[in-house]
């Protein structure tokens, strides 16, 4: 049996994942909820399940991208979906075709599903307004990472127990970052308390109308927090001119060890890869005891799991019997 | 029914607004060869003969507004080389069945309007046009390059009548000479106010709605030191300084104090500014895009209030037809713009003049004398003496907008659905009836 029920109640979390603003807690809990079980196929000798069998998905990726699209492959398959790979490069985007003939054309070849990597913001919400398959946003410009924040969700959930209450500091380049926003939304949405942490340069406008609390010293962050999510710090960034330089940034925003030692307690250190080392994270603390970056991933694969299974119509109730299936 | 039928044309038992004149009446006009002859009581013949008698005809204008026709400063009608989207021909229709009898057209087409023969042609297509009358603007330098100046002279002569670049003169040097030069030809320069570096990329405003729906944003400090940077110039050059699509409260501020100082600046805003607000990009709708982007509700009220007490001159409805599948895309790749010529009239009154912000004869002012007066063009008053360039508006008529009965050739219109109260019912140019609903 695949995973569409024969009396389907509304699907639990709707057509699409576009983002985690539109959904509420319980849908968030849901989801992680529905990925404990499916964690587990990961670790067996036969790492399948037919939950997926003789769904089509499709990962549409616009952009490079190598950890994500990695993640939803291995998901989908562990899944026994039939998985087909569309990158920018070998695809006639390249040509000029525009993102809905790119789907039209998809979905003219009656898929089900589209994992979309897009540079522009709001393209998973346009894609999923276009066509009747379900659409996981997989970053959309610096609008949102749903996947990537569930899997950070996750990973605090499990560390701490409860979410609930949690004080979770994002540092870095919270401007461009769509992997910020989706963290503040579901970090918020799950009653943790939210902070930012980053020069004024990479701050977007109106961040505390959000509902994050802003550091302007990682030493004030450090004091404060339960846990910290590090951010990426793009090349490009000093030559737009935002930082002057990649060593003045470690400085002065980098979360090294000689900074963690001066918290009141150890900190829980989370990054959503890849990381540049010895610029917004040293070595020892991405290597550290406290690192869970490592367990980030391997999360990534089993929230990934639970999105496709609940979009694809799987009852939340049968997950577990769904995951246990051989 | 047409009206060329006889030399004379009676309008009758309207109330004439003519905000030029002072005049808010009863009334009838009356239109001999193309102008306007007199205006007054009891001109007309009365009676159901239709003015056969008296070697004319009558038109009856009971129950609607007889004012000057509109004048819209600023209409990209993209011919050559965007005639899918919009031609000459379909731009001054649709802008005739929108109340408007003139309307500047910009330089933007391709190859951009940077010469005489170029000025040439979209003169002599306007003419043909059987719509509102077309005045070109030719552009501010070669290609809109932005590094030789066009030849002023030679463009005013093939009847350009401003200099438009249509986006930031970067080189402030170059804009210097812009206005300097202009003012041996008497044209403005019309100026696209804001710092091209602060707005680098921007696709909305930027703010917490930008930052929520992680789009790039181009700041309101870029308008404000864009405006005060060439208000600056005009007032050092003392050239003619015509503000483009004012958006942000804090222009308006700059813009007050310049003229309250004398410097020789008008100013327009759109009606997508005065009414709308950057919360309609909430959802990535790519018919709300558009340049300067839709700002805050706070900013939009100082707008309104700037176009009450005349810091703004006039109404501009910056008209950018885009093709369907343009706008049909990521909202980063769609281009900016929206149409607006069968719109501006019927939106502003029914928010503006029934809203309670300004009356009728303020609006008309905006629409009508006050961009004729910031670009120096015909029109604007029903003078005896000038052309019959009339508009008869209804402003009880109720309609919903329907952007797939507009006359312009694009529907990227973000007022698609629109309840309005108020419209142009009849325009006519030159006495000669150009657009009537009834037809």
């Amino acid at each position: 049996m695949s995973a569409s029920p024969k009396t389907s109640p509304p699907p639990p979390l709707g057509k699409d994942l576009v983002g985690l603003e539109p959904l509420s807690a319980s849908q968030i809990a849901l989801i992680l909820d529905t990925a404990t079980p499916f964690k587990e196929v990961s670790t067996r000798r036969i790492k399948k399940v037919p939950v997926l069998r003789g769904k089509t998905v499709v990962n549409l990726f616009f952009e490079p991208s190598t950890r994500t699209r990695l993640s939803f492959d291995f998901a989908e398959k562990r899944l026994s979906a039939d998985t087909v790979h569309v990158a920018s490069s070998d695809s006639s985007v390249t040509k000029g075709e525009t993102l809905v003939d790119t789907a039209r054309n998809l979905e003219a070849m009656q898929i089900d599903m589209v994992v979309l990597r897009h540079w522009s913001a709001g393209a998973a919400a346009f894609l999923a307004e276009r066509i009747p398959s379900n659409v996981i946003n997989a970053g959309d410009g610096a609008h949102e990472h749903p996947t990537q924040a569930l899997l950070d969700l996750f990973t605090l959930r499990d560390h701490f127990g409860a979410i609930e209450g949690l004080k979770v500091c994002i540092l870095g380049d919270i401007l461009h970052s769509r992997v910020a926003r989706s963290n503040i939304y579901g970090l918020a949405k799950m009653g943790a308390e939210v902070a930012v942490c980053a020069p004024r340069t990479l701050l977007p406008a109106g961040v505390e109308d959000m509902g994050a609390r802003v550091f302007r010293r990682v030493g004030e962050a450090v004091e404060w927090a339960d846990a910290l999510n590090v951010l990426r710090l793009q090349l490009e960034r000093m030559r737009g001119g935002f930082v002057p330089s990649l060593r003045e940034y470690n400085r002065v925003f980098g979360v090294t060890q000689e900074r963690l030692a001066r918290a009141p307690k150890p900190l829980l250190i989370l990054h959503p890869g890849p990381m540049n080392r010895g610029v917004e994270i040293d070595s020892a603390v991405a290597d550290g005891p406290h690192s869970v970056i490592l367990r980030q991933v391997t999360n990534g694969i089993a929230v990934r799991m639970a999105v496709l299974y609940l979009l694809a119509g799987g009852a939340p109730s049968a997950a577990e019997s769904e995951a246990a299936r051989a | 029914m047409p009206d060329a039928g006889g030399a004379r044309l009676w309008i009758r038992g309207g109330r004439v607004v003519d905000p030029a004149q002072g005049l808010d009446m009863r009334a009838d006009v009356l239109v001999e060869d193309g102008r306007i002859a007199a205006v007054g009581e009891g001109l007309a013949p009365q009676g159901d003969s239709g003015g056969a008698g008296e070697g004319g005809r009558v038109l009856d204008a009971t129950g609607l507004v007889m004012a000057p026709g509109f004048v819209d400063p600023h209409a990209h009608l993209c011919e050559p080389g965007g005639e899918h989207r919009e031609t000459i021909a379909s731009g001054a229709r649709a802008a005739a069945a929108g109340g408007y009898t003139a309307l500047c057209a910009m330089p933007s087409a391709d190859p951009v309007v940077d010469d005489p023969a170029a000025v040439g042609f979209a003169v002599a297509a306007g003419r043909r046009a059987g719509g509102a009358r077309v005045f070109p603007a030719a552009a501010l330098s070669v290609g809109c390059r932005g590094e030789q100046l066009t030849e002023f002279g030679e463009v005013v002569a093939a009847g350009a009548v401003a200099l438009a670049e249509g986006k930031a003169v970067r080189s402030t040097l170059l804009m210097r000479r812009a206005l300097d030069y202009a003012q041996s030809f008497g044209v403005p320069v019309l100026g696209h106010c804001e710092d091209p570096w602060l707005a680098e990329g921007g696709v909305m405003h930027e703010g917490v709605v930008s930052t929520r729906l992680g789009l790039r944003g181009k700041p309101a400090v870029a308008e404000e030191t864009g405006v005060a940077r060439d208000v600056a110039l005009a007032r050092a050059t003392g050239g003619r300084l015509h503000v483009q699509r004012v958006s942000t409260a804090a222009a308006c501020r700059l813009l007050r104090r310049a003229k309250n100082q004398g410097v020789r600046v008008t100013a327009e805003a759109t009606p997508h500014h005065l009414l709308l607000n950057h919360e309609a990009l909430e959802g990535y709708g790519t018919e709300h895009k558009v340049d300067p982007p839709l700002r805050p509700a706070a900013d939009a009220k100082a707008l309104r209030q700037a176009l009450a007490n005349g810091v703004i001159d006039c109404i501009a409805t910056d008209h950018s037809p885009r093709h369907y599948d343009e706008k049909e895309q990521a909202f980063d790749d769609a281009p900016f713009g929206v149409v607006g010529l069968e719109t501006a009239f019927a939106v502003l009154h029914t928010e503006l003049v029934l809203g309670g912000v300004l009356g009728l004869p303020t609006l008309i002012e905006r629409m009508s004398p006050g961009p004729a007066g910031a670009l120096g063009l015909p029109g604007g008053s029903l003078e005896p003496g000038r052309p019959a360039d009339v508009v008869l508006l209804d402003p009880a008529h109720r309609w919903t907008i329907d952007p797939s009965a507009f006359l312009s050739k694009s529907r990227n219109t973000p007022f698609a659905g629109f309840r309005a109260v108020g419209r142009a019912v009849r325009t006519l140019v030159a006495g000669e009836t150009v657009w009537s609903l009834e037809d």
